[in-house]
Order: C-alpha cells, then structure tokens, then sequence
C-alpha cells in the first residue's frame, strides 16, 4: 500500500527535556521521523520544550515550536497549525501519554486530528499492567503472577498471593521510576507507599519475582499488512531485577538455541498483534527461566525506546525512520533497506558482529543514594560498542565509558575491596563487573560467579578467557612479547593502555607517552585494526553505507576516499553536565563542513544521539573516544583536519596528545584550551589585559591549597581543572572543610591541579557566547543567570535578554569577550562565564570551545551559531556591517546572512533545568556549585515572566495561580523575602510560614499563618503539603542544624509536585511568572518565523 | 592443533582445528542464520558442504538431544568465527566438538568468517578442503581441485533413509502450543520420499493431523502408492537437482495422482517433473532472514533457506501458479499446479532452524488431502 494521500500535515510530538530514563534516544527517533516524512512531501510540525535537541533545529520541520508539551499548550499548536495527523510514537512515553490525554480532553475529535502509528486503545493496553496481563494470557503467553492495588491494604492482598521477594511496578511512570524489589514486609511497606505516590493514577502492580531470570528483548516491527519482523533480540547480561537501561546489554542474544529465540520471535510478534499495534516498532521484554526454559512476557512498549535506538545503531536498521514511514501507510516491503539499497526493508537483519551496551551512571554527584541497581532505572547514558567477538566489543565498551579505565580492568586502577566479594558479586552495582574480574583472578570457579550473580555462565567464561589471556600477557614485556600474542590481545579488545600497563611500558614524559610506545610496537609489528561494515546483512549484500567499526581480522572495508574530508570528535556517552547539547554542536559541525563541500567523518560511541546515525555524517565510525581509537582512524582516513572543539571534554582530553603526533587540529590551538584552563597562564593574560577576575590561585596539596586560600581569603570555590559540570565543584568556608576537599579533590583528577577561586557572594552571574575567526568576533548571546552565584550554571536557570543588567555592563562583557577571544586565538566557539559584584564585571572562566548553551542560544537568536563555529574553524571568516554579519568562504557561493537581535522577532527565552531527584531517594535537593541537572527546558514569550512560566512547564513545575504559598528562609534572606511575599498576597496567595519568617513578614504587615517546622510539632509542613494544602513552596538553605527538616520539606514538595524555590532570584522570578499566567498571556511563534537569516 | 581452510581458487585461511582430525572436501557455503547451528550440521541438505557461519560465537549453547534434523551431522566440515567449548543451556548434554569428533567431523575456528563470506558472495561458492594435517597448501589446493564440483553430483541416495520408517511424533514439547494447538488425532497418511529429510517437517506434518510412513529416495511410485497414502510428500535434500533424474522420474508418475507437497530440493524436484529448468545461483541462500512475497495475499514471510539451485519460473508450464518470490534477489520461491494437486516451495516453511511464518503451508497440504477424501 503506497502512503497516504489525504494527509499533508503531520504533528510529531518530542519528549522534553532529558530525565533518567527518556535521554536523547528520542532526539533520535524524533529527528529521523522528521526527516522521513518531509522526504514523503509532508509538512512537519514540531513540538518540543528541550532546546538542545537536533530535532528542533528549524532545518528539520516546517514549523518548531519550542513549547511546554502540556495538553493546553498543544490544543494552542493544534489550533494554529490544524495538522491531520499526530505520530506520537517518537516522543517517548511523554508524547504517548500527551496523546492519550488529547484524546481524553476531546482535542483530537475537535480538531479532527488522527493519531497515527499508535491507537489509543493499544497504548492503554500497553501501559496498564493488569489489562496487559489479562492480554497476554488470554493469547496463551505466560506472565508473572500479579495483582494491581491502589492502596496499601489491597497491595498486601496481592503480595500475600504472590509472595516474597515481591517486585512493585508503579503504573505511568518513566523507567519503573518508584519501583523496587521487596524482600520482606517493611521493604514491601515502604515501596508500596512511595510507588502509589509515584504513579500519576495511583496504582502499583505487584509482581511474582523473576529476580534472576535471564532477560531478553526484541525490536518488533509490525505494518498494515499485518508483515512483522523482529530488527533484534538483546540479552540483559545482568538477569531479571536490573531494569534493562542500567544492565549491561548485549546483541545479538548469546544464550538462546534457535528453538528458544524462535519462540521468543512467535510470541514478540503475537504480543504486537494482541496489544494492536498496527505499525510501528515496539519493544517486547521476556524473562527465560535458566533452568527449564519458560518464557515469561514482561512487558512491551508500544513505540520506539531506549532500546529501539540501540537496535537501529547495533544492526544498521534505521527503525525509528521505518517507524514514520509505516505509519504514513507504507509496508514493509515496500521500504527499501538504505544499506544494501538493492533489499526491501521487510527483512530480519544478521549480524556478523557482537554488540555491547553499558550503561554510564553519575553517583559521584549523588553520594547518599543508593547505589544498587534495581528495577527503577539511576543510569544518566550509556555507550555501545561493536567487535567481531564478545569479548572484544565488551573491552572497547569498558573504554569507551571515559570513567578513566583504559578497559575491564588490567590498567591498575581497581579499587576492590576483597572482603566485600560476594556481597559485591550478588547485588547488582555499577561495579560489579570489576568485582568478577577479581573474583576470576583470585580462582573462583565460573559456576560460583555465576550462581552468585546469576549472569549466565556463558559470559563468565568469556570473561574468563580476557583474564587468561591477561595472565599470559604478563609475562613478557613490550621488546618480548610475541607478535602472535600481540594480535590476539588485540583481537580480545586489549587496548594500547592496557597492554602499556601488562608490560609494564614505563611512563614517559607525557601521560600518553606509554600508551603511544605500544603503539609504535604494534605498527612495527604490522598489528593494525581493519575496519567492518555493519551491514544489516552479515555481508551477504554489498553495504553502501560507510558505517564502520573496528576489529582485528584480514581484511579492510573502509575504502576511504579522496575527497577533502574533516573527522569530527564526538561527545561520548552521556553524563550530567556533558549531554545532548554537544551531540547537537557535533551534528551541527557536520552540517556547517557538509556545506563547505568537506566530507565529514563522525567517530563516536553513544548509541543514543544523532550523530551516529549513519546519515548524519558521510561517514561514521562507531569507536571508543580514546587516543588510540582516534589515532587508528586518522591512520585510515588521513583528514585534512580534526574538530575537537564540540564534544565536550571528551575529545578536548585528547587535544594535546593528537597534536603531539601530528595530527591536524582545526580551529581554536589546543594551546589556548590549556591556557585558559592554566589558572597562572590564564591569571597573567587577564592581569595583561586589564580584566578582573576574583583572587585565585592552585595547588596540588592541601598544604599549598591552605596557603592559598589563606592569601584570597574564605570563602573560596574549589574546583580540579579539566572537569564538566562542576564535577567535584565545591565552595569552602573554612580550613577543615578545605581540607577534607583537598583528599577527596586530588584523587578526582591526579593528572591535574585543583583550582581556587576568591567565590563572589551575592553576585549575579552571566554566560556569553561567541564565536571568532581569529580575528572578528561576534557575540552570540548573553545570558543572566536567575540563581545567583554559587549555583553551577548548567543548574541556573537563565534568560535571552539580560533583563536586570545595566547597559553598561552588557557593554564591557562584550569588550572583555572581544578581547579574549582576540588574545587566546579562538577560531570556533568560546565561552565565558561572567560574575557581577558591587558595579564591577569579574571573568570566572573562560571555555575556547562549544558551550552546554550553545543550541539554547541558536533558538534563541534564529542563527546555527555551532554551523558558524566549525566553518570558521574551515579558515571561513566573519564580516560584521553594523546589525548584520555574515561568514564567508571560497566554497560558499551566497554566504549567509545573519541580523544580530531583530525587533521585531524579539522574545524573552528562559531555559530551565530538570534535577533527577524523583530517581534518588534520600538525596537533598538544594542546588550548589556541583552541577545535577540531566537536562533542560526553553519557554519563550513576549514578557520575561511568559517566558518563565513556559520554562517551568516546560521542566514540569506548573507554578500555581492560586492558593497557599509556604515561605520557609534563612535571616540573611528576609528583607529580600519581603517584597515577593507582597506580590504573592496581593496576586491573592494566602501565605503560610516558619515562625521565625512568618514573624518578619507579619511585623512588615503582611497577613502570615506560622505554622510548624518538621521537629517542631503536628500539623507540620511535611503535613500541609501531603494533604495538598500547598500550591508553592519558597524555602532558602537555613543552615546546618535544620538541614534534615528542610530536606523533608523539599522531598515531600518533589513527591507531591508542588513547585519549590529554594532561591530568591528564583522566586521573584516565580512571581512574574505567576503575574503573566494569571493575565492568560500565551503567545506563540514557530523557530522559522523567528529565522534571522537575511 | 591448527587448520586450514584452502579454497579452489588459492584463497586460504588459516585457522584452528575444533573438530575431529583429518582433511575434508567440499563446497564452501555461508549460512548467515544467528541460531540453530545444532539443526544447519544435522541437515542432509548439507552433505558434501563445508558450512561457514557468518555468526561470530558458535558452540554456546552446546547441542541436545532434541534438536538435530537427522541421526548425525551431515555437514561435510565446519567454519566459524570463534567456537565456545564452554557451553550454556539447560538443555544441553555436551559441547559441539565433542558431537563433532564423534562423528569425525571436521570444523575449524578463528577463521575469519566475514572475509570468507565476502569472497564467496563476490567469486561465488565454490569447492575447499579443510585439514588438520599439516599438509602443504599446493597439495591440499590439489585435492580441492580434484573434487568433482556440486553441479551434476546426486547427492541424495547418499543421506536417504536405508529402509522405511513411521514417524507420529509431534513438535510438542519443543515448540510451545500453535495457535490451535497440534491436531490431537492423526487422520492423514502422508508417504514422504527421504532425500536428506528433516526430522522438523515430520513434527510438522504430524502437527497437522498426519501419520508419516518415511521412504527411501529409489522407492517405486507403485510401492507408495501401494501404501495407500492420503498425499505425497518430497523431501529437501542435497546436491545438484538436475542430477536426481530418477526422482524426476518418480515425482512425474504420481503427478495428478493425490496431492502432493515438496519442500526445497522437492520443490526442484517437481519443477523439473512438470518440464522445468533449474539453474545454480551465484552462492545460493543460506539463512534464516529471507523475505519472501507470498503473491495470493502479498504478505511477506521472513523465511529459512538453504538452496545452491532454483527453479527457472520462465522454464515452468501453462498452469502452473507462481505463488512465493524472494524480495531480496526475485528468485521463484514456490508454485503450485491446481490441476495436478501438487505444491512446493523453495525455502523452508518448517523452519528448523528459522522462523515460523510459513506452518500454513502444511495445514494447506492437510486440507488439500481432506478435500480429496471427501
């Protein structure tokens, strides 16, 4: 059936802002569903509140709009786009759920849209356990025994029926979010509770465990033709109770005869069938008994997932982009597969290749939470990696997590703890993987690991065979090692390092000079990688698409070509505080080199974004981000340049190394990224230039550490240098507390000093963003910070325009701006972070490459800023004429124009951040110089407080119009306090408070119930906010003692959704917000009208 | 111990043995399946083949006493990528190797599989030798080249059964429940010519309400008929079609007579019987992937394969309905003559290994000999 003709313009529906749980798979997803139906001739509109996606580029739709995805929001885009149709498919389980309520608020009937690629009756069947259940069984399949509860009282019913341990499942949630495995009463109590909080409709399911179970999972597609195909089956290496983002995964499945897969693939596509999924990808799990083989289903998502994208990266079947077009009308056989070109898409992809997914986890920003791994996913990204065995593609995912592991262990960095062996072997943790390698190197049997951790022993054996062969390694040295031993521990995954440390390769006098000596041995000794294709068809066709990934075989397939060409490091996996926002830069640097006529060569390792789908750039290599795996492909392709500047941190690590051999690095000199991380080079340039910047200095030990903070003076910032998001970031007070910094600080980061900073209290902080030829710059934005200092800025909500800044300052950070890039060569983007204190404008710091706010400022401004960057990175070079700018290079015929702040598109834009409390219980929540955040959100609107109030709808906090507001802040904040508690009283808030504050505010005459702290009595806040009787909650750090009242105060505000300011800047930006709401102003304007494009 | 694997036209791969001792000829073949090994080394079609797995770890789940297709391997060598002798399965009862030495099979590893497979899908299956004997590559490439080559080479009096059998058991319990359920009561005598039979197509028509009587390749058409069937059935099997003229032959003389079903080189077979021409592809189909069209509802079937021959359609008579065709290379994948109650297929409806999207072909084949009766 050819697509259809009676619709011309589709809604595709984004997923928000990234949480744990729902990252940039869906950007993914979402970008290839763009693509695909404007390729059919469709007019795409896009809805989106997360700025840093690629989807929301205003290349890929015909209409973006940056909006908050709430059911109001989308009726105003309905109204003013009147599309035909909705694919809520791509969106994750926020546009699922977005449609389902359009549907239930009559939207869809009024407007006469039709949802397409879901139904809402299989999405409900789908998402509510009991009826899938009742599903599952009605067709014959096995499923857990379970019951639903809506109280405690029912739920210990169920558990009584199916006993202990009892998994709790809360309905409507992302990833089993307030979730957990009860082993007894109280557990089963506790869960239960915070499970019925967590579910929007107040429903858990409790569940027959499965706990050790093997799990598996298969990519089904489906089309009208009632054709489906399953693109692939995953094996969770870690068995039942780890939810399958935290588990290390592995495709194909490993452990299964055909008989079982075979089975497995009957019941995935009578699963599809039964729930009603027409067309589409959708993602069935199953739980396999090891002992007598019985399959259970578990569950299935009716849409593209986490594990979708996994799937399309592990077998080169783009299912998100099949997805759109199947929905559209067309059937799989219809389809062409873009691979082999000559095959229809209606095929069951084999693989030749192993694949291997681990999960990127970021306890070290949580340190109370609990580190087990449970059912209720606490993974932040993950990465993939591919080798023609298990083993090798298990070593190269190790290295490509950037946790400082040169692989699974053998590089002397284990930090094991022998006496917790088997308790670290039975409960899943992040490191549990280390602990198998040890407990195999201290002789345990496969059969004991296995029993204890119930990984199957097939893969313990693999992991036995990369010990082994580690223990024959050690041996020799590099002059002794047999070039036959050599190549097999290269085609085991061995990396350079690793063998650099069995050999014991003295370190040289660089950090990498070991690593490179391998190296040099290797190449003398002809042991160089070849590369593969991942085919879809384990080389029975001719691939035309050059996706690539190492191994170590006889043959080579990359055929590199002659063409100019520009490899682009990637960002790796995803981490808080380096995320989606430099997948967007390095996607966009393709675009901006495509344009210059460049090939563009993409090496990365996160399955999830954009940039390693394999028709972002000409040419992909899905490797690990290390030395050695750039210097392989450099080796191959031969570029004329290297982009290093829009990953991160993760390809700046490598700057230095890769000039040191050679390689051609473009734009900014890795020396300029040093200088301004080298506080003295940095302090004389500023001290040159006359620019201030607050006392600082650094150290390497706590003594030189005491010295110089005693020089600067308390309170100071301390910080290691080349870190992200504020990693280990902490501001000091006094000599203990620096002290115990200084210990915890060092082992961060040995390789580098800790920086100290005088911290500038009470300032307002601002972030600009440039970019520069070398010579002109051109200010791309300039954002205030709503937090004030103190606040890591990737934490900070801020706002396009300066709202609060005089004139003048605006001024002089430009100057400043101007001169530093000037001073420090920038060719690409740079970054400063700007404080303001008593009249004077302070430089913190200076990034000479792609910011965290790079993509807000682009959507913000109407202008592809990273495009920008990377060509004058490609020698383009900028022309300012007043208003307008533009870059020119000999391979553009018409350079692009640009005007700089046009009137009238001019908007105020706030982004704000989403914070993963909800994942981690018993973590407070206050924010501080460690940046938490997973992701972001954008409002836009014709008033700051439009804008503001979007941004926080955007970041799930509906801001109140009404009712009580709860004030609850320290001495220091009262007289700031006084005028946002006028406003709320005279917006009508009933005000509640602390005594100590309600007595302030009623002594200024204002109207305050005081009402009880945590320790103080009942009702108490906790109470009042539990019985609903709280609309908004402002509370400011009070101090140490209180510490664990407010924690209760501000977890039970997270718990029951209510909106909480723990900043004043915050809230009186809150108060506009709640002004803007209540006058109903919501104005609304596509990415594309507001192009500034010329 | 290590082993090579030496190709007619020189190519050669080194490797290491992890099967039983000795030298083997035979024509290279991939199979780009990713499980059921067990079922590929015990399928007769495989005789006289060196089956290479593109699928990288073979060995993991050991092998069973339930899965193979017939009493032994069949294949005549083994390639793969990396074998697991450490196997994972609660159905196993011992490793690969062990099952090949038994059988003085032999199979060698670390063979780079993917190199191997994109030599033969460009240069075009062809023969090879494997050994374990230290041998020099010119006198192995000399015992490869003396080989006769696939073409022309029957194969089938090779694995068909010596005497006839019954067979009445089902796929139960090593396939759950079908939809429906297998037929409680075996209403049909079907009569099946073994040239390389798999046992999955006997559980399958037993599924479907039949009571097998097994017979060997040569039987005379009278003889079976003589056993009073309800309908025929041709096997698969291996070796070059056109050099089964006996088969021919017979498949010819029951033509019209009760319905008839082949499956594989039965398919060949009965196109060859109805006039047809069959040819050798280029490296044939081997695998579990396949999408075929089946034309009556243009529906699409991931399909099991394992052919080195089809049946040229152009070649076929007046009346004959092409029914399937293989979307990846628009090979003819099954026909059926109405008039002459016979049907076939190229590809492999009882999977084994393989998905299970094409069972409705034996159910057809059952209705077909319920409408006889009645």
């Amino acid at each position: 059936m050819p697509k259809r003709t009676d619709l011309h313009t589709i809604l595709i529906i984004g997923s928000g802002p990234i949480v744990i749980g729902q990252a940039c798979e869906f950007d993914y997803s979402g970008t290839q569903a763009c693509k695909a139906l404007r390729e059919e001739g469709y007019r795409v509109v896009l809805v989106n509140s997360n700025p840093a996606t690629i989807m929301t580029d205003p290349s890929l739709a015909d209409a973006t709009y940056i909006e908050p995805l709430t059911v109001p929001s989308l009726e105003r885009i309905i109204a003013r786009e009147k599309p035909d149709a909705i694919l809520p498919t791509v969106g994750g389980q926020t546009a699922l759920n977005l449609a389902v309520a359009l549907h239930e608020a009559g939207i869809l009937d009024r407007y006469g849209v039709e949802l397409i690629g879901a139904s809402v009756e299989a999405v409900r069947i789908a998402e509510d356990r009991q009826r899938f259940k009742d599903k599952m069984i009605e067709i014959g399949l096995q499923v857990p025994r379970s019951g639903t509860a809506t109280t405690l009282e029912e739920a210990l019913a169920v558990v009584n029926q199916t006993g202990f341990p009892a998994i709790i499942r809360p309905s409507f949630t992302l990833g089993g979010e307030g979730g957990g495995i009860a082993y007894n009463m109280e557990e089963f109590r506790a869960i239960v509770e915070r499970g019925l909080d967590a579910s929007p409709v107040s429903q858990v399911l409790i569940e027959e465990s499965v706990l050790g179970w093997k799990e598996f999972e298969l990519e089904v597609m489906r089309d009208r033709n009632d054709n489906g195909v399953i693109i692939c089956s995953i094996e969770n290496i870690d068995p039942m109770g780890v939810h399958t983002g935290d588990s290390i995964t592995v495709a194909p499945a490993m452990t299964l005869t055909d008989r079982e897969y075979q089975r497995m693939r009957d019941m995935g596509l009578a699963v599809l069938r039964a729930v009603g999924v027409e067309t589409g990808g959708s993602n069935v799990q199953f739980a396999v008994s090891p002992t007598d083989g019985r399959i259970y289903v578990i569950e299935m998502n009716p849409r593209v997932s986490r594990s979708s994208a996994l799937a399309s990266k592990a077998t080169g079947f783009p299912i998100a982009k099949i997805a759109a077009k199947l929905a559209v009308g067309y059937t799989l056989d219809e389809l062409p597969n873009d691979i082999t070109r000559e095959t229809p898409a209606s095929f069951e992809p084999t693989l030749d290749y192993v694949v291997v997914k681990i999960p990127r986890f970021t306890f070290e920003k949580f340190p109370q939470a609990d580190q087990t791994l449970t059912t209720s996913m606490k993974s932040v990204g993950e990465v993939m990696a591919i080798g023609r065995t298990f083993a090798e593609a298990f070593q190269k995912a190790w290295r490509s997590l950037e946790q400082g592991r040169a692989g699974w262990g053998a590089d002397g960095r284990d930090v094991i703890e022998p006496e917790r062996l088997r308790e670290r072997l039975i409960t899943p943790h992040p490191d549990r993987m280390f602990y198998v390698r040890y407990a195999l190197q201290s002789g345990m049997s496969v059969e004991q690991i296995s029993t204890l951790t119930r990984i199957d022993p097939w893969f313990i054996c693999q992991l036995e065979q990369i010990v082994n062969l580690e223990g024959r390694l050690r041996a020799f040295d590099l002059a002794t090692i047999p070039p036959d031993l050599l190549r097999q521990a290269k085609r085991m995954g061995f990396s350079d390092a690793q063998l650099a440390h069995l050999l014991r390769v003295p370190s040289g006098p660089q950090r990498w000079s070991a690593e490179l000596a391998v190296r040099q041995r290797r190449l003398e000794l002809g042991i160089r990688p070849t590369y593969h294709r991942v085919d879809t068809c384990a080389a029975e066709f001719p691939a035309y698409t050059p996706y690539l990934y190492s191994s170590y075989e006889s043959e080579d397939e990359a055929e590199p070509t002659n063409r100019k060409k520009v490899i682009i490091l990637g960002s790796g996996p995803n981490r808080i505080g380096q995320g989606i926002e430099f997948d967007y830069c390095c996607s966009h640097a393709v675009f901006g080199l495509r344009a210059l006529g460049y090939e563009t060569i993409m090496i990365n390792c996160n399955p999830e974004t954009v940039s390693t789908d394999y028709d972002t750039a000409d040419r992909l290599y899905f490797e690990p981000l290390t030395l050695e795996d750039v210097l392989n492909v450099v080796d191959v392709e031969k570029p004329d340049g290297v982009i290093i500047q829009f990953g991160g941190q993760t390809p700046l690590k490598l700057a230095q190394a890769l000039e040191a051999v050679g390689v051609p690095i473009w734009g900014t000199p890795p020396d300029a990224i040093d200088l301004a991380e080298d506080r003295d080079r940095f302090g004389a340039l500023l001290k040159e230039l006359n620019i201030p910047a607050p006392e600082h200095g650094s150290a390497t030990s706590w003594e030189e550490a005491l010295t110089v903070a005693r020089r600067i003076g308390y309170p100071v910032v301390v910080r290691p240098s080349y870190v992200l998001g504020g990693r280990a970031m902490a501001i000091v007070y006094d000599d203990a507390a620096l002290e115990r910094y200084m210990r915890e600080a060092v082992a961060a980061s040995p390789e580098h000093p800790v920086l100290i900073d005088r911290f500038l209290e009470d300032a307002f902080e601002m972030d600009v963003d440039a970019i520069c030829d070398g010579e002109t710059v051109v200010i791309a934005g300039i954002m205030e910070q709503i937090e004030l200092a103190g606040v890591h800025s990737g934490d900070s909500a801020c706002v396009i325009p300066t709202y609060m800044v005089a004139e003048e300052h605006v001024v002089t950070m430009r100057r400043y701006t101007e001169q530093l890039a000037r001073a420090l060569g920038v060719v690409g983007l740079m970054n400063i972070q700007y404080a303001m204190k008593d009249g004077v404008v302070y430089v913190l710091e200076v990034n000479p490459r792609a910011s965290r706010t790079v993509p807000f400022v682009a959507k913000a401004t109407g202008i592809p800023w990273a495009q920008l960057a990377v060509q004058c990175a490609a020698s383009a070079k900028l022309f300012c004429d007043g208003q307008i700018f533009y870059v020119n290079h000999p391979a553009l015929t018409n350079p692009r124009r640009y005007r700089l702040a046009v009137p009238s598109i001019q908007r105020f834009h706030v982004k704000e951040v989403v914070l993963p409390w909800s994942r981690f219980s018993g973590v407070d929540t206050l924010l501080g110089p460690e940046m938490k955040s997973t992701g972001e959100g954008m409002g836009s609107g014709a008033t700051f407080g439009e804008a503001f109030a979007k941004a926080q709808m955007a970041c799930g906090s509906h801001l109140p119009t009404s009712g009580n507001a709860f004030l609850s802040v320290n001495d220091r904040d009262k007289a700031t306090l006084l005028p946002i508690a006028r406003d709320l009283a005279a917006l009508g808030f009933k005000l509640l408070a602390t005594s100590g504050t309600a007595a302030y505010l009623q002594q200024h005459g204002l109207e305050v119930k005081s009402i009880y702290k945590v320790n103080e009595g009942r009702p108490n806040a906790v109470d009042y906010i539990k019985n609903g009787e709280i609309a908004l909650i402002v509370n400011t750090p009070l101090g140490k003692t209180s510490f664990f009242d407010e924690a209760a105060i501000r977890r039970a505000a997270i718990t029951y959704g209510v909106p909480t300011l723990t900043t004043l800047s915050g809230a009186a930006a809150a108060v506009q917000a709640i002004q803007a709401l209540r006058t109903g102003q919501w104005t609304l304007m596509s990415l594309q009208e507001r192009s500034a494009e010329v | 111990m290590d082993a090579v694997l030496v190709l007619e036209d020189g190519r050669v791969f080194p490797g290491r043995s992890f099967g039983a001792p000795g030298e083997r000829v035979g024509e290279v073949v991939f199979h780009t399946g990713m499980t059921g090994y067990q079922e590929i080394l015990t399928d007769p079609s495989y005789c006289g083949q060196l089956v290479t797995m593109t699928a990288p770890h073979i060995g993991n789940t050991g092998v069973n006493d339930f899965d193979p297709e017939s009493i032994q391997p069949q294949v005549a060598g083994f390639i793969v990528r990396s074998y697991s002798e450490h196997y994972s399965s609660w159905r196993a009862r011992g490793s690969l190797a062990q099952l090949l030495r038994e059988y003085g099979i032999v199979a060698i590893s670390d063979v780079d599989t993917r190199a191997l497979t994109r030599h033969i899908r460009t240069a075009g299956a062809m023969r090879g030798i494997i050994s374990t004997t230290g041998a020099s590559i010119e006198t192995l490439l000399a015992k490869c080249r003396a080989a006769p080559p696939m073409e022309g080479q029957d194969l089938t009096q090779v694995v068909t059964c010596p005497e006839p059998y019954h067979w009445t058991t089902n796929s139960v319990p090593f396939t759950p429940p079908y939809p429906n359920g297998p037929a409680q009561e075996l209403i049909f005598h079907v009569v099946a010519y073994d040239f390389g039979l798999k046992r999955t197509i006997l559980r399958r028509l037993v599924d479907h309400g039949c009571r097998v009587t097994v017979v060997p390749a040569t039987t005379p058409p009278e003889d079976a008929l003589a056993l009073n069937p309800d309908g025929i059935f041709f096997s698969n099997g291996p070796g070059d079609p056109a050099a089964a003229t006996y088969a021919v032959a017979t498949l010819r003389s029951l033509l019209g007579k009760l319905p008839i079903f082949g499956i594989c080189l039965g398919h060949q077979l009965m196109g060859l019987a109805l006039g047809g021409r069959t040819y050798k592809l280029p490296f044939g189909h081997h695998g579990a992937n396949h999408p075929v069209r089946y034309l009556p509802t243009g529906r699409v079937e991931i399909t099991s394969q394992n052919h080195g021959f089809a049946v040229d359609p152009d070649s076929l008579p007046a009346g004959v309905l092409l029914t399937h065709i293989n979307l990846n290379d628009q090979t003819l994948e099954g026909f059926d003559y109405p008039d002459l109650q016979c049907f076939s297929v190229q590809y492999h409806p009882e999977a084994g290994p393989g998905p299970h999207d094409a069972t409705y072909l034996f159910a057809r084949f059952a209705k077909a000999m319920a409408a006889r009766r009645s």
